[in-house]
């Protein structure tokens, strides 16, 4: 038999049908759906009089437009508190289970999904944000939709896709001190830029990434979308099975063990071939940083600016577009230069070891003066798991407040927005032009370097305050 | 879901010469909280189009009145970034019916073709002279014809075949939409769940 790839055998087993010189026709295991992309869905099932054709494989929550401080209060903004009430609505009229606003189980798409055992190996997920590729950590085919992609999963549990093309990314060799598996993927996409992915869907192997937590690996896979992946899965493996045994529970899984056996086969055969393959060398990575509008440009927090676009095209003033933008100039180096705003939180950074990661650098030492901080737990959960473990008490005698769970300033929905022209040193996905509030300049960096930029009020290098905790 | 025609289109084009022209340009984040399709044309680029001060930015193409037309000609990796299908209702919304790019983002492909926004993918260089031509005389008018799957650059001549999903070519051509389609296919949806015991 042919060697096949995790993607295919995944993909392959989900085809209800294929269409000549079409897309296949695949069937959706799990969808999650948020207050944001899903109304006008809902309105398109309303119009055709139909019902949701599998409610039990829809999740809701309210996360993209929430205030993250006040949650017990009626929403002020009013378009805001309209998309939440309708998403409640749409939920009760459909039979769809919703972790809400001040629902205990509450928090990011992205965050609870995985937390609460409802994405599983093997499975297809798809929900309307294109971070859905954070799901492929756990060895499943994640990807965004829009919206009536949406409306077309909810009514018949299907979609109409093309299969991408596969690609391969093997990171061997061992990380720097310092570095986390968010510096990882600002790397690969610095290397192939914000759109070298784009029509492949990407399997990260390796090494490095085997070493890696489950929380680390939805952190790399969060991004495969910023270098226009479809998504990007790794292969389960003890890790996995590890983080699984130790839920709480998990929805419609009677048996975890004889699971676990099933999902051991999830992996690329010896031999399969890939539309591309890539490798990387984890232990030529630095911290990274962000210093255009795109995730593509990035570069280790030491270097300079380059002094053109790599890809060399004159012809688009994109590159110089975007300097003018971030107010810098090409060959500049960005260690030391003035911050005004930290931001942790996001499906990329929201998770518990991304908080324990911050507090390892301001732990017994106080926010700088000029800095504004956005602290947002990704869940519920993760706020809970804060308190347990005394993080909490630690920010705030660090000077740091934290907020309530959301999406908050990563795309600035709600209150939390960027003020024009401030810097931001944020642990999110996207430095696009106004992304976190108009003319708001975003700098994407690991929770390690947002923690040292929120003490020295600066872009600093994180390994050098780690250096000096150890002292 | 749109059900939307799309067969011949002659027209004048608007330049916008940017690369990565992410979907948080097209229509930024704050604009999303609606629960309609409607509307959202209003806004489209909206940062680009009014000034920090929040008056109409005369120097963007979109308020410049020399420039007009139904196709939206952009740099490279145009619509990437956010799933958000709003980005497309704000270009369909504001009159465009296509937009030519030497390469589309896969998730806005999807979306636009969901909606009879007909992306169109060329080479870099006719890419270049296209723009370059619409610059130097915004009355250009290029032709896009799906049933043949042609784009045609008139004052010049230049035309090329584009690419198409057979699948998609059909729904727009007709106005058919994916829903029907799967709804059409329920019990072959019921047997699958049966052979994988879901």
């Amino acid at each position: 038999m042919k060697p096949k790839t995790l993607f295919d055998k995944i993909w392959d087993s989900h085809v209800v049908r294929s269409i000549e010189d079409g897309p296949d026709v695949l069937y959706i295991d799990r969808h999650y759906i948020h207050e944001v992309t899903s109304p006008q869905a809902f309105n398109g099932l309303n119009e055709r009089g139909i019902p949701v054709f599998r409610p039990g494989k829809t999740i809701a929550t309210a996360d993209h437009n929430i205030p993250t401080r006040d949650q017990h209060l009626t929403i002020r903004d009013q378009l805001s508190r309209n998309q939440v009430e309708r998403l409640t609505e749409n939920c009760q009229k459909y039979g769809i289970e919703l972790f809400g606003l001040n629902h205990p189980k509450n928090g990011i798409v992205h965050v609870i999904g995985p937390e609460l055992g409802y994405t599983l190996p093997g499975m297809t997920i798809v929900c309307g944000d294109s971070h859905t590729s954070t799901h492929g950590a756990f060895g499943t085919i994640a990807f965004g939709i829009g919206t009536s992609e949406v409306e077309m999963v909810l009514a018949t549990q299907c979609i109409l896709q093309p299969k991408p093309k596969k690609m391969r990314i093997t990171l061997d060799g061992v990380l720097q001190n310092g570095v986390t598996s968010k510096d990882i993927i600002m790397y690969i996409i610095s290397e192939i830029s914000a759109s070298g992915a784009t029509g492949y869907f990407v399997e990260y192997a390796g090494s490095a990434i085997r070493r890696l937590s489950m929380e680390a690996r939805m952190t790399i896979c969060n991004m495969s979308i910023e270098m226009g992946a479809r998504g990007g899965l790794i292969a389960p493996d003890e890790t996995t099975f590890a983080y699984l045994k130790n839920l709480s529970s998990i929805p419609g899984i009677k048996d975890l063990k004889s699971s676990i056996n099933e999902w051991s086969n999830l992996k690329s055969d010896e031999g399969s071939v890939f539309d591309r393959d890539l490798k990387f060398d984890a232990g030529s990575i630095k911290p990274m940083i962000t210093y255009g509008t795109n995730p593509g440009m990035g570069m280790a927090i030491d270097d300079s600016i380059p002094l053109t676009d790599k890809s060399g095209d004159e012809a688009f003033s994109s590159f110089i577009k975007s300097l003018d933008y971030m107010g810098f100039k090409p060959g500049m180096k960005l260690l030391g230069h003035p911050v005004d705003y930290v931001f942790i939180g996001s499906c990329t950074n929201g998770r518990i070891e991304d908080f324990r990661a911050f507090a390892q650098i301001i732990k017994g030492r106080k926010k700088a003066a000029n800095i504004t901080a956005l602290i947002v737990p990704g869940s519920k959960k993760v706020e809970q798991q804060m308190l347990a473990e005394g993080l909490m008490e630690l920010y705030k005698d660090a000077g740091f407040e934290v907020r309530q769970p959301g999406c908050s300033s990563c795309l600035a929905m709600n209150e939390d927005k960027i003020p024009l022209g401030k810097y931001a040193v944020s642990t999110s996905n996207r430095n696009f032009e106004g992304r976190q509030g108009p003319g708001s300049r975003t700098l994407l960096a690991s929770p390690l370097t947002a923690a040292a930029a929120a003490i020295t009020g600066m872009i600093s290098d994180p390994r050098e305050l780690l250096t000096e905790v150890k002292k | 879901m749109a059900k939307v025609k799309f067969d011949i289109l002659e027209s004048t084009c608007v330049p916008l010469p940017f690369e990565n022209v992410d979907t948080d340009q097209i229509i930024p984040a704050r604009f999303l909280s609606a629960t309609s399709r409607q509307g959202f044309g209003d806004n489209l680029f909206r940062d680009w189009s009014y000034t920090k001060a929040g008056e109409k930015n005369s120097e963007f193409i979109l308020n410049d009145p020399n420039y007009g037309g139904q196709v939206l000609v952009a740099g490279k990796n145009f619509g990437s970034g956010s799933s958000r299908e709003h980005a497309v209702w704000a270009i369909f919304d504001y009159g465009f019916r296509a937009v030519v790019s030497s390469f589309f983002a896969d998730i806005f492909t999807n979306n636009a073709l969901n909606n009879g926004l007909l992306p169109i993918v060329v080479s870099e260089d006719l890419l270049k002279k296209l723009l370059n031509l619409v610059k130097k005389d915004p009355g250009s008018k290029v032709k896009i014809d799906l049933m043949n799957q042609t784009f045609t650059i008139l004052p010049t001549g230049d035309s090329v075949k584009f690419g198409i999903n057979p699948y998609k070519k059909e729904c727009l051509l007709k106005g058919l939409d994916d829903i029907d389609f799967l709804l059409s296919m329920k019990s072959l949806i019921t047997s699958y769940e049966k052979t994988k015991s879901l």
